[in-house]
């Protein structure tokens, strides 16, 4: 005979101990609400593991861990966050992301409500993105001891034949873009913070960004030296990274870096600078000076790369300094972000 | 954007710098010194010295709160914060600042110390409200622009009836420590270096107003021009300040009139007298003992002052030997003449007052100019 069991009482439930206890609970809040959610054919098999073919050529990996507060804020939530953010770390090898596992630490207590809310939003950005959440885990902890919810992901996705973007590859005279404006993520955060609440019309800019990327890649074949998202340290970690893993400088024009006027007076309000401020649904390329305007041009014609820009240049540098000419007129350094700017900001 | 876009103008800011360059005489060093740390950072952060001749160069005074608290003070608010029932509030740019043995806030936080954030003296107010069995200290600092805002909160506190509420007092002022400067008998043991004029405070001549410079510019002869913090108010009152010099003048010139008079915020003013009164000395990191340097609460609010209620006692600790900052801050020296500075001394660990926040001059340096030491070497 079938055990009755109540429905998941979405609307005023909400998450217990039990329901990461292995029991007949943790089994229905997983076929009921997660399923539900990213429903995929890896998932309704149930195992432990889902198998999937791999193709020819290579494969990367990468893994992330969301504890972004508030949860859910303008232009996202943690879940949608988590999807995007892992889809593009695998984008900046120029790769197709395929797979993800979604992993969950919940706070006892924490509303099925939002919880749906947040497992909805990773389907949905799992589904636009083209990408399946084939396996995850569920973990409840006692009330104090996670801030609501965790989130950690793993991704895997195949680079196309011929690519190969890395790091360490940036030469002098290549030149750097960006895909468009810097600091949305960030001020739409903050924004939200309880201790710090304005108004803003600021969203968050995350969204997945492989697509774009796979326009940039037919667009320029193998002159993408590499890729990458500016996101917690914003730009300036990023150029900073990418200065010491190349071996050289880069010099950039502050009057050619897009940035919002909303983004650019919260900053000056909290005194930030929005060079700093995380970025998560942007990336920075490093391309051949030959064929820099032709993938400008391709990032212009996505819509994720409407306001891509061409903001700098490499150049030879033992001390690997970012330097900028500012739109005053002067000169400066752009240098790694020292202490803390915004603490859980992803 | 606007309101800001306007005093950072290209064009304008490079007819300043031509006209700077054609009226200052090459046959002469000009040597001005900004006492604001808003001023060292607007000059890092636009890379104004691009923009200025040779012979005009711009000294870093000590005018950053953060960077002038010395490590004893850090080291008691850190106590207090260790004590179970306290919540300390504090602005963020504090935490990183070093107190002795590599202490700081943000260590003691770590450790369990409960340290909120606060971006204003509100919130201190609001947590002190929503915690009645706690004691909420807010750790004031600052220069006569932040001790009217502190003031009013204990007003509030006052008309709440908060009972659990107090106030770790670390105001300074601004006129003791550039009289400090120039005057004290510490500069014969590290030597002088002569200066020819003062960029004067922007928001704290908003409060205290111009006239409290004018002593200076009669009983030293030095050109005082009260700037604002953007871009294009520097180069404006650096202009302003070499043609007082050329045409032999020193005068209190008011350079930011869109925001300074010359008797400043007469009711911010009479708040502060009513609840602060002056210590006889007060310790500036850098500085030493500046006399008449500091404020406290007056008596009548002993009940919001936290090293009454607390009895808190002062602590000293000396600062690094090897560290230049009290030379650098008052122009006899630069960043890159301390041999700590980039060596041991970086703004993720810093070892003096003038690498502890970007208003700093040694850390404005570092962040955003030391390019051009590289570039000097190998021009040499």
């Amino acid at each position: 005979m079938k055990a009755h069991q109540r429905k998941l009482d979405i609307k005023n439930g909400c998450v217990d101990l039990s329901h990461g206890s292995g029991g007949r609970a943790m089994s229905q809040l997983v076929s009921g609400l997660f399923h539900e959610a990213f429903g995929n054919e890896w998932l309704a098999r149930g195992n432990d593991q889902s198998a999937f073919d791999v193709g020819a050529g290579r494969m990367v990996m990468t893994t992330d861990g969301y504890v972004v507060s508030p949860l859910f804020f303008p232009g996202g939530n943690i879940g949608s966050l988590a999807v995007h953010g892992t889809v593009n770390d695998i984008a900046m090898a120029g790769a197709r992301p395929l797979y993800l596992s979604a992993s969950f630490i919940i706070e006892e207590g924490f509303r099925f409500s939002d919880l749906k809310l947040i497992a909805e939003s990773m389907g949905e950005a799992a589904r636009d993105a083209g990408v399946h959440i084939i396996t995850g885990d569920t973990k409840v902890v006692e009330r104090g001891k996670a801030d609501g919810l965790f989130i950690s992901t793993a991704g895997v996705g195949v680079v196309p034949e011929g690519l190969d973007l890395s790091s360490e590859k940036a030469r002098v005279g290549d030149r750097v873009l960006v895909s468009g404006t810097l600091g949305d993520h960030g001020v739409a955060i903050m924004s939200k913070r309880q201790n710090l609440a304005f108004e803003t019309e600021i969203v968050s800019d995350s969204a997945a960004l492989h697509d774009l990327v796979a326009r940039m890649v037919a667009a320029a074949g193998s002159g993408i030296r590499l890729m990458r998202d500016p996101t917690r340290g914003g730009l300036a970690a990023t150029m900073n990274e990418i200065a010491q893993q190349s071996d050289l400088g880069f010099r950039l024009q502050e009057e050619a870096i897009p940035v919002k006027p909303g983004v650019a007076a919260a900053c000056e309000l909290l005194g930030l600078d929005p060079l700093y401020v995380a970025n998560e649904g942007k990336l920075v390329a490093v391309v051949a000076p030959e064929i820099a305007q032709s993938v400008l041009l391709a990032m212009r014609a996505h819509p994720l790369g409407r306001d891509a820009a061409d903001i700098g240049e490499a150049v030879a540098d033992d001390h690997h300094f970012v330097q900028m000419a500012t739109s005053f007129g002067g000169g400066r350094i752009v240098d790694w972000l020292s202490g803390e700017q915004l603490p859980r900001i992803c | 954007m606007k309101y800001a876009d306007e005093f950072r103008d290209k064009e304008i800011a490079l007819g300043l710098a031509r006209a700077i360059q054609a009226e200052a005489n090459p046959k002469r060093p000009y040597r001005f010194m900004e006492f604001c740390g808003g001023h060292t950072h607007a000059i890092s952060r636009y890379g104004l010295e691009d923009m200025l001749p040779q012979n005009v160069r711009m000294i870093h005074g000590p005018g950053c709160p953060v960077c002038v608290l010395p490590a004893g003070r850090i080291d008691m608010a850190i106590r207090l914060a260790e004590r179970p029932e306290v919540i300390l509030c504090v602005y963020g740019d504090l935490m990183r600042v070093p107190g002795s043995q590599g202490g700081s806030l943000l260590r003691a936080k770590a450790r369990g110390a409960d340290i909120r954030m606060v971006y204003s003296t509100i919130d201190a107010i609001r947590i002190a409200e929503e915690n009645p069995g706690r004691e909420v200290v807010f750790f004031a600092i600052g220069f006569e622009t932040t001790t009217p805002p502190t003031a009013v909160m204990i007003r509030i506190a006052e008309r709440k009836q908060l009972e659990n509420f107090s106030v770790f007092c670390n105001h300074v002022l601004t006129p003791p420590a550039m009289l400090n400067i120039l005057e004290s008998p510490d500069i014969r043991n590290i030597g002088r270096v002569e200066i020819d004029g003062f960029v004067g405070p922007a928001h704290v001549s908003i409060i205290i107003g111009t006239a409290p410079y004018e002593f200076f510019s009669e009983e030293f002869g030095k050109p005082v021009v009260i700037a604002g913090f953007e871009p294009l108010d520097m180069m404006q009152a650096i202009l302003m300040l070499v043609r007082q010099v050329n045409e032999h003048r020193h005068e209190v010139e008011n350079q930011y009139r869109r925001a300074v008079s010359r008797d400043g915020n007469l009711r911010a003013k009479e708040e502060v007298s009513d609840i602060f009164e002056l210590r006889d000395r007060f310790e500036w990191r850098g500085l030493g003992l500046v006399p008449y340097s500091g404020l406290k609460l007056k008596r009548t609010y002993a009940k919001y002052d936290a090293e009454v209620r607390f009895e808190m006692n002062e602590l000293k600790i000396a600062d690094n030997p090897a560290c230049e900052c009290g030379a650098i801050l008052r122009g006899v020296k630069k960043p890159v003449d301390c041999k700590l500075f980039g060596t041991v001394c970086t703004p993720e660990t810093p070892m003096g007052s003038c690498m502890v926040s970007s208003e700093g001059a040694c850390a404005a340096h570092w962040t955003y100019g030391r390019f051009r030491d590289h570039q000097q070497r190998r021009a040499s």
